[in-house]
């Protein structure tokens, strides 16, 4: 006779609920892509504007049109005196150069841009008459991969997937089967409840997989997001991280009889982590008086460890604190789970 | 198995539920029942009787308040593992994974079980074989059913139990099921059914015990039970004008092989051994009173007429809330 295993049955049909589900692959892997995308390029490094300038039309500014329109910084405007101004009251120039009793400068004082399009025009206009700087500088631009926005954003992008995954993956699923009495078919049944529990987590652990790739592959791809760590301990971090938010959507569901209540829990419970744990920007922004409350939450922790092991190429080791903390939340969730669990 | 062995037995069996702000509402007030081994045994009554409460307590689903249940020689607490490998069970409403195929859902069932026979033997005798590769989104309500009763039946189980198996379902996709039990009972297994059906208790069940208000009040065959209320026919009359003038069931019950009389809003029922004496007399007793027959019709006594016997209410007329969680 064929022989059954519930485990891989159990394993294979929640691995089949989910693919066939075209919904929630899209909100697994599609969205978070989409998210990544939409934020970095919205947040893209780029140069800064041109300096519009207005030139009046004379022969006594012909060196100063030169050499501003040679300037890559400048963009040029030439007319007569009453377009120049007409250019700046309109905002399409920060400053115009006029010819009256000498050079003058004209510009709104209550706009920002004109001070600074004083300082580069007057700079340009200057060096070109034969100034030297007294002190030598060297500029260093901070653009480098590693150190911009979209660098930051990718790893809490990754922990807030692992959240999402875990809590609606295992949730949302448990208490829909509740709702179908599908537990409640499925304990009247010799299966073993470990198994059951075994396969939830289980296929969530393998749907973690190529949600982490497809965010690392898109940031690099797009972005030139590197990946400074191992593999290995990015995956370890992901993987403790996942089984951490399992255990608490396992414990979300565990009594919850409608889908309304288990929205309601979840949006509780991952609203303050979507604010505070560092997705977007950093949770050393809140003041100091919060912040204990903002470690002890277990998406900072992951986010943290992500950061460390993507960005900085920090060594697992170094990371057992926060580790230490998910697995912590992982197992008091399920323990608990398991002993309040509903099946009817 | 020893026939003579019950497949179930449960004895004083009680269950309240105490729901917070709400007075306890007590579903089974004790309830005795057997099942011997090889039977159909069918749970008749009304909803809201506690059919599905006692069977969820026989499968091990539900803890009872008080009273003794033991199944197959063995009790649910020391030996659920060994039990829940030997029963089939069919709950009253189950969705079952929608993304999934017939064929997928039925191997999930059958690796929980040690012994049982292949998913795609099962899908012939619920004739579901052309839809094995089907999703459970694209089945009808009876073949959905169908599939409900094979996931209950690919352990090969000795004692199967159904909750309301055909309510809902067409007349053609009810006997498709009722092919099924029968084919079970064949091989000489137990079966345990709730219904509210009364055809599908006379037809189906070797046996039935009427549960009404949280016990059993009755148990025998459907004929057993039939005979029981005397009569074999049933003579069903209205009259006209009926309202106005003030007729009591007394005015009937001395006629000839008359062994029961009940009033309802629509005229009366008469249950009677003999109708060819019955009627003339009847007829006659009517034109001396002066009064008009506007119906009168004749037929077997049924279940359902069992049912109003014993309670003085129809079977299908009180529609009750379930009262299981």
């Amino acid at each position: 006779m064929k022989r059954y295993s519930p485990n891989w049955e159990l394993f294979l049909c929640r691995m089949r609920m989910f693919y066939r589900e075209p919904d929630a692959v899209f909100w697994t892997y599609g969205f978070p892509v989409l998210l990544t995308i939409g934020l970095g390029v919205a947040f893209r490094t780029k140069p800064p504007d041109k300096v519009p300038v207005a030139i009046q039309d004379v022969a006594a500014l012909s060196d100063v049109l030169q050499t501003l329109e040679g300037d890559p910084v400048f963009q040029t405007f030439v007319g007569s005196v009453a377009q120049c101004e007409s250019w700046v009251r309109k905002g399409e120039a920060d400053i115009a150069v006029l010819h009256t009793d000498g050079t003058e400068y004209r510009s709104d004082p209550t706009r920002p841009e004109a001070a600074f399009a004083r300082l580069k025009v007057d700079d340009a206009i200057q060096r070109a008459a034969g100034r030297s700087d007294s002190v030598a500088v060297n500029d260093a631009h901070m653009t480098a991969p590693g150190a911009r926005y979209v660098d930051f954003l990718i790893p809490g992008l990754l922990g807030m997937n692992l959240m999402g995954g875990g809590l609606w993956g295992i949730g949302f699923v448990t208490v829909d089967m509740r709702l179908r009495k599908l537990l409640k078919r499925l304990v009247a049944t010799p299966m073993r409840k470990r198994d059951f529990f075994l396969s939830l987590i289980g296929s969530r652990m393998v749907f973690t997989v190529p949600e982490m790739l497809l965010l690392l592959v898109t940031g690099w791809l797009l972005f030139r997001v590197a990946i400074e760590g191992s593999l290995v301990s990015i995956a370890v971090v992901a993987g403790v991280g996942a089984l951490s938010f399992s255990g608490l959507g396992l414990l979300l569901a565990s009594r919850a009889r409608k889908i309304e209540t288990i929205s309601g829990l979840m949006n509780a419970v991952m609203l303050p982590m979507w604010i505070f744990s560092g997705i977007f920007f950093s949770s050393k922004r809140f003041p100091d008086v919060v912040q204990p409350f903002i470690q002890a939450l277990p998406l900072t922790q992951l986010n943290n460890a992500l950061r460390a092991v993507i960005t900085d190429g920090a060594s697992l080791m170094s990371q057992w604190m926060p580790l230490t903390i998910l697995a912590a939340y992982g197992l008091v969730s399920f323990v608990l789970a398991l002993k309040w669990f509903r099946w009817t | 198995m020893n026939g003579s062995t019950p497949a179930v037995v449960c004895r004083d069996l009680r269950k309240r539920y105490v729901t917070r702000g709400q007075p306890p509402v007590d579903a089974l007030v004790g309830l005795d029942l057997v099942a011997h081994a090889g039977e159909c045994l069918g749970l008749l009554g009304p909803n809201g009787a506690g059919k599905t409460t006692t069977i969820e307590i026989l499968e091990g689903l539900l803890e009872p308040t008080s009273g003794d249940v033991e199944v197959l020689c063995m009790r649910w607490g020391s030996d659920d593992e060994a039990l829940r490998q030997r029963l089939g069970i069919s709950l009253q409403e189950t969705r079952l994974a929608d993304k999934l195929t017939v064929t997928e859902t039925l191997k999930l069932f059958r690796s929980f079980y040690r012994n049982g026979c292949e998913p795609a033997e099962i899908l012939e005798v619920v004739t579901l074989s052309e839809k094995q590769n089907a999703r459970l989104d694209t089945l009808s309500g009876g073949q959905k059913q169908r599939l409900a009763v094979a996931c209950a039946l690919v352990g090969e189980p000795e004692l199967l139990f159904l909750d309301e198996p055909t309510t809902g379902l067409d007349p053609q996709s009810r006997r498709d099921v009722w092919d099924i039990v029968r084919r079970h009972k064949e091989r000489g297994r137990t079966t345990l059914l709730t219904t509210h059906y009364m055809d599908e208790a006379e037809r189906l069940c070797d046996r039935v015990a009427v549960v009404d208000r949280g016990k059993v009040i009755a148990v025998g065959s459907p004929s057993e039970l039939i005979h029981r209320i005397g009569g074999e026919h049933v003579i069903d009359f209205a009259l006209k004008n009926h309202a106005a003038t003030a007729i009591v069931e007394s005015m009937f019950s001395d006629l000839p092989s008359v062994r029961d009389c009940h009033a309802d809003a629509g005229g009366f029922t008469l249950t009677v051994g003999a109708p060819h004496e019955c009627i003339p007399a009847l007829v006659q007793r009517l034109s001396t009173n002066q009064l008009e027959l506007a119906r009168l019709t004749t037929r077997h006594v049924s279940l359902e007429d069992v049912f109003v016997s014993l309670t003085g209410r129809k079977l299908t007329a009180e529609e009750l809330a379930d009262k299981t969680p």
